[in-house]
């Protein structure tokens, strides 16, 4: 058998597995774990299709970044499986039926594309030197404007998270 | 030999549609935000697909920058979110609905 198949079959059992687990458990705990799973092997599949700076860059983004800003939120607010707020079955029966649908209709609508075939020899359009030799010249400026974008979200965070000060001695609590 | 492309464009819509379900059915606020995340997921990998189809490595830049947007939005929703539970002591979205009111 060949390699990549039986990778792109276990990465994809995988991602599909860890992704129902992060909907469906009750401890938001566990959904961050099986979220951080799903990135793995989102990651795999990166390596897979050779766009290795994308799979490196998305453990460290998302699972080493992201995720851990997840887990210091919930940590913070204490929240396990007890005090957890469900919905009630017939809402979520309606959402999985949403949801069900909407993928049908679009397996559906992108079923009879005509597209080019994917080759699975590796290229080296993934390899780092060849991604930033089109990001510096061509994308220079969505790349100048992003660090823009991360200075305001970064000052927003800080100014949206800042406790308010007491008014005066006598606030009531 | 079979075309690998019609399998990612499956997967990706899988994890996307799953990613809706969960956007709908849970009632906590953290996990719709990590559902969110996860659609986003799902586009990065078809995005990457098609730049391996294509040999175009614009694609890949996409993504690179749609992990940005993900990421500064991930530092501002999680600020409201823990402003939004020091004044309800709450995360549940039934109760986050203060515009409304």
């Amino acid at each position: 058998m060949d390699m990549f198949i039986v990778l792109f079959w276990f990465l994809t059992a995988m991602a599909i597995g860890s992704a129902l687990g992060v909907i469906l458990s009750r401890n938001p705990v566990n959904s961050v774990l099986f979220l951080i799973l799903t990135f793995f092997a989102i990651s795999g599949h990166y390596i897979l299709l050779n766009a290795q700076f994308l799979a490196i860059v998305n453990i460290i983004v998302y699972a080493g970044a992201i995720m851990v800003l997840f887990l210091f939120v919930i940590m913070l607010m204490n929240l396990n499986a007890d005090v957890e707020p469900q919905k009630g079955r017939l809402v979520q029966l309606a959402g999985v039926i949403a949801g069900g649908i909407l993928f049908l209709v679009l397996i559906a609508s992108l079923r009879t594309a005509s597209l080019q075939i994917m080759d699975k020899t590796a290229t080296d359009i993934g390899l780092i030197q060849n991604l930033g030799k089109v990001l510096f010249t061509q994308y220079v400026l969505p790349f100048e404007i992003s660090s823009v974008l991360f200075l305001s979200a970064m000052i927003g965070a800080v100014i949206i998270g800042k406790k308010e000060e007491t008014k005066s001695t006598y606030s009531e609590e | 030999m079979e075309n690998y492309i019609y399998y990612y464009l499956a997967l990706s819509l899988a994890l996307f549609s799953i990613g809706i379900m969960g956007t709908l059915m849970r009632r906590n606020a953290i996990i719709v935000f990590m559902c969110i995340e996860l659609m986003l997921n799902a586009v990065n990998l078809l995005l990457v697909a098609f730049s391996k189809m294509y040999n175009d490595s614009a694609a890949q830049l996409f993504v690179f920058f749609i992990m940005v947007v993900a990421a500064a939005e991930v530092a501002v929703g999680l600020a409201v979110i823990v402003m939004m539970y020091r004044k309800v002591h709450s995360v549940d979205i039934n109760i986050l609905n203060r515009l409304k009111h």
